[in-house]
């Protein structure tokens, strides 16, 4: 009996816990005093810790707007890094309150997997980068290629789809890291990098010479990266939803964290709306009337959110695209508030 | 007479000749080289293969790393040419140090909270207090010494690492438990008294061991429930040099003693403790230890109830620990099976019992025979640890990896620069164990050194 205590305290010791998954998120959130969101072990512009260990990136800007709803305080979060495996069983389980990590919203995700879906905050998509003396500037000029990507992905999938659907000859150079592909693909081993759209933008930073390549203008797949949550919750996916959209319509209403405070005298009743002067749109999902006012000021609108990050001024430099406003040529678009 | 009528002949020298000097070219640099290095074609040609080996591998490495080495600089436009966006010339290709500097925190410490990275500084400094004492033989105070690192050093790291102040849960709850504990440590003493006296045993001893260890334990687990108002901090956010040493040092620490009675029990003559032994010895040697690892953080979830959880880093630490014991136990075997026959018999023979016979004559020989398969296996454990990446553990080198994705320092060198870093790091402690071992070895020869 003796020798059986000795697993049973060493478990114990190094924290044998258990798990409760239960309804009503936002109390817990509270309780606990930070929200727990689930992000990537590494992506730039989107989740990525730097030598300080502090997180930046658009799906962290989503976790500190919420964080900052809530607690009016973006720095109450906890981040915990999931790998692609075990990122939706740590939701489930209960270990984050929120996933924020480029995880596309599919069918499958929404259904099977017992997940919801709260918005997309980045639209991204598939894509191929070539050397620019290949010659070719279109994908579909790409028969025989030799294709580097990450193994094990749904890049892999992506490309099998694409060069059968276009009856083009392939060949794949597989990898398990990024790193590997990037190397592999500098050093002429394929003629085509294939990943994330977003993805080839950060990688392009480690080529030799950036300037020999050239991303294709096909994108191959739809990936509408987005923020999940629970289901069974729905007032923590109001919370999450309504954040969301409400970074998206600061921007097209103007508001920006620098002048959050003056437009909450504008008058113009959508404004007044959004940021609580008028109704109270935020008690109806549980928070403060000044929810929004309390996110845009902690992480800007989503403009500026995208600018920080991913956009044309950062080492990523990623021009807007589909992810502008519906009224600047994108496709990104709130419901309103009201 | 005969003697003495030599030296009378006049042909005959009367006084030795004096030694000339040795040839010129069999003495000095020259003959060194000679004797060494071209003492004959084919050694001549191995010479100027290693040369050449040399040559090829040792000026790029100084010229990547120290000769056209970045050494300062805040973000990736220092260790960038200016085609890649930075400010270096064209065909430039060198070490990026301000780039392991920005993360040489991070690479010690992984994601442990800085508030509570100076609890890491004291354990390391604990560990380094301890151990240095112990590695010079000629240090005093070795019972001390032994039993500062055995017992008071780890609880302490335990302490200062976790936080502390564990909560057991419905496990221990106030005083029923210490009483239901009272009342176990007796009923276990007393059936270790009973299968003593069954088995015709007069001595105590078995008991006050038994006893003791129960103390152990409720102290220990009294200890760990303090609070001391450390934060607590969960071991997802440990990383770096110090979950290497962590699995290293436990590795080591655990697998030793269990090598040691597993080689034991192998050459026993009890059927079933060496059924046991080369069962569990078979077992663990014939998987690798990837799969070890993938089990304990796979599987294993699946057979524990619903909703309770090991922790990951004590899941890797005793699936190390089991795989490296395996190990260590062959190793230790090896060293058993050669003493001779006679040491056995010489102390059957003077009436020594098992244990003492064990402990006085046949580890100390076997085990210092053993000394360099022992220190193999240890540096062997110190690199496998790199494999506690794939089950989501970032060792050193996994923290590495995890940095590349960072955009401020993104560019073709810095995988580079941070391999050459790690294999540099790794290489001081694996070449620090070797030196060491060579050192015992020489300081316990005694006879068998050719």
């Amino acid at each position: 009996m003796g020798k059986m205590l000795l697993p049973i305290v060493a478990g114990a010791a190094l924290g044998l816990t258990a798990s409760v998954a239960s309804a009503a998120t936002l109390d817990e959130v509270k309780e606990r005093g930070e929200l727990v969101c689930g992000v990537s072990q590494g992506l730039p512009g989107f989740s990525n810790p730097d030598a300080q260990g502090a997180w930046s990136g658009i799906d962290v800007d989503v976790c500190r707007a919420i964080a900052a709803a809530i607690f009016g305080d973006d720095s109450k979060v906890s981040y915990t890094p999931l790998s692609a495996k075990e990122r939706f069983t740590a939701l489930q389980s209960g270990e984050v309150d929120l996933l924020s990590r480029n995880t596309t919203w599919t069918m499958s995700r929404d259904s099977e997997l017992g997940l919801n879906f709260a918005g997309v905050n980045y639209y991204d998509g598939q894509g191929f980068m070539v050397r620019k003396d290949l010659g070719v500037n279109s994908a579909t000029q790409l028969s025989g290629a030799a294709v580097c990507t990450n193994t094990g992905t749904t890049t892999e999938l992506n490309v099998a789809d694409y060069f059968r659907a276009q009856r083009m000859e392939y060949e794949v150079v597989a990898f398990e890291k990024a790193d590997e592909v990037v190397a592999a693909y500098d050093a002429g081993r394929c003629d085509v990098y294939t990943t994330d759209a977003s993805g080839l933008y950060a990688q392009r930073l480690k080529l030799a010479n950036p300037g020999d390549h050239m991303v294709l203008p096909e994108i191959i797949s739809k990936e509408p990266l987005g923020p999940a949550v629970r289901q069974g919750d729905d007032q923590w996916l109001d919370i999450v939803k309504w954040t969301l959209n409400a970074l998206i319509n600061a921007e097209e209403m103007g508001i920006t964290s620098a002048n959050v405070e003056e437009m909450k005298g504008s008058g113009d009743p959508a404004i007044a709306r959004l940021l609580g002067v008028e109704g109270s749109f935020g008690e109806a999902i549980g928070l403060d009337n000044d929810w929004a006012a309390k996110a845009i000021a902690a992480v800007g609108n989503y403009s500026e959110m995208f600018e920080r990050n991913v956009g044309p001024n950062t080492d990523l430099g990623i021009q807007r695209g589909l992810n502008a406003l519906w009224r600047d040529g994108g496709i990104l678009y709130a419901p309103p508030v009201r | 007479m005969a003697d003495t009528s030599m030296t009378d002949l006049s042909y005959v020298r009367t006084e030795m000749v004096p030694d000339a000097p040795a040839p010129r070219r069999d003495t000095g640099f020259v003959g060194w080289l000679r004797q060494n290095l071209f003492s004959s074609w084919a050694n001549t040609l191995l010479t100027l293969l290693g040369a050449w080996v040399i040559w090829v591998v040792v000026p790029p490495l100084i010229q990547f790393s120290l000769i056209d080495a970045v050494w300062t600089g805040e973000n990736r436009e220092a260790c960038t040419t200016i085609a890649q966006g930075g400010v270096l010339p064209d065909g430039w290709f060198g070490a990026c140090w301000p780039y392991v500097g920005d993360y040489f925190a991070q690479f010690v410490y992984g994601r442990y909270p800085f508030d509570a990275r100076w609890r890491v500084d004291i354990v390391f400094v604990l560990f380094a207090i301890g151990l240095v004492p112990m590695l010079i033989p000629s240090a005093p105070f070795k019972r001390e010494n032994i039993l500062y690192m055995s017992v008071i050093f780890p609880v302490a790291a335990l302490l200062l690492l976790t936080g502390g102040h564990f909560d057991y849960g419905p496990f221990i709850t106030g005083q029923g438990f210490w009483i239901d504990y009272l009342i176990l440590t007796v009923i276990v003493c007393a059936i270790v008294y009973a299968w003593g006296r069954a088995t015709g045993t007069t001595s105590l001893g078995p008991v006050r061991v038994t006893g003791l260890s129960m103390v152990a334990i409720a102290v220990l687990l009294f200890i760990l429930g303090i609070d001391f108002g450390l934060s607590h901090v969960e071991t997802d956010v440990w990383g770096g040099l110090l979950v290497t040493l962590v699995i290293a040092v436990t590795g080591i620490a655990a697998s030793l003693p269990l090598g040691i009675l597993l080689a034991l029990g192998r050459r026993s003559n009890m059927p079933i403790v060496r059924a046991v032994c080369v069962a569990f010895i078979e077992f663990w040697r014939g998987v690798p230890l990837i799969t070890v690892l993938f089990m304990s953080s796979v599987m294993l979830p699946l057979f524990l109830p619903e909703g309770v959880t090991f922790d990951k880093l004590l899941r890797a630490l005793i699936g190390v620990a089991l795989f490296s014991a395996a190990y260590m136990a062959e190793v230790v075997r090896g060293g058993l099976q050669a003493i001779s026959k006679g040491q056995y018999e010489g102390a059957d023979a003077v009436g020594l019992t098992y244990w003492q016979k064990t402990r006085l004559i046949v580890l100390p020989q076997a085990l210092t025979l053993v000394i360099p398969g022992i220190v193999n296996t240890f540096i062997g454990l110190f690199k496998d640890t790199t494999l506690v990446l794939i089950i989501g553990l970032f060792d050193f080198l996994g923290q590495m990896q995890s940095s590349f994705t960072d955009p401020t320092w993104a560019s073709p060198v810095q995988a580079t620069t941070a391999y050459f870093f790690a294999a540099v790091v790794y290489w001081v402690f694996c070449f620090a164990m070797s030196r060491y071992s060579i050192f015992t070895e020489r300081r316990l020869s005694t006879g068998h050194k050719h």
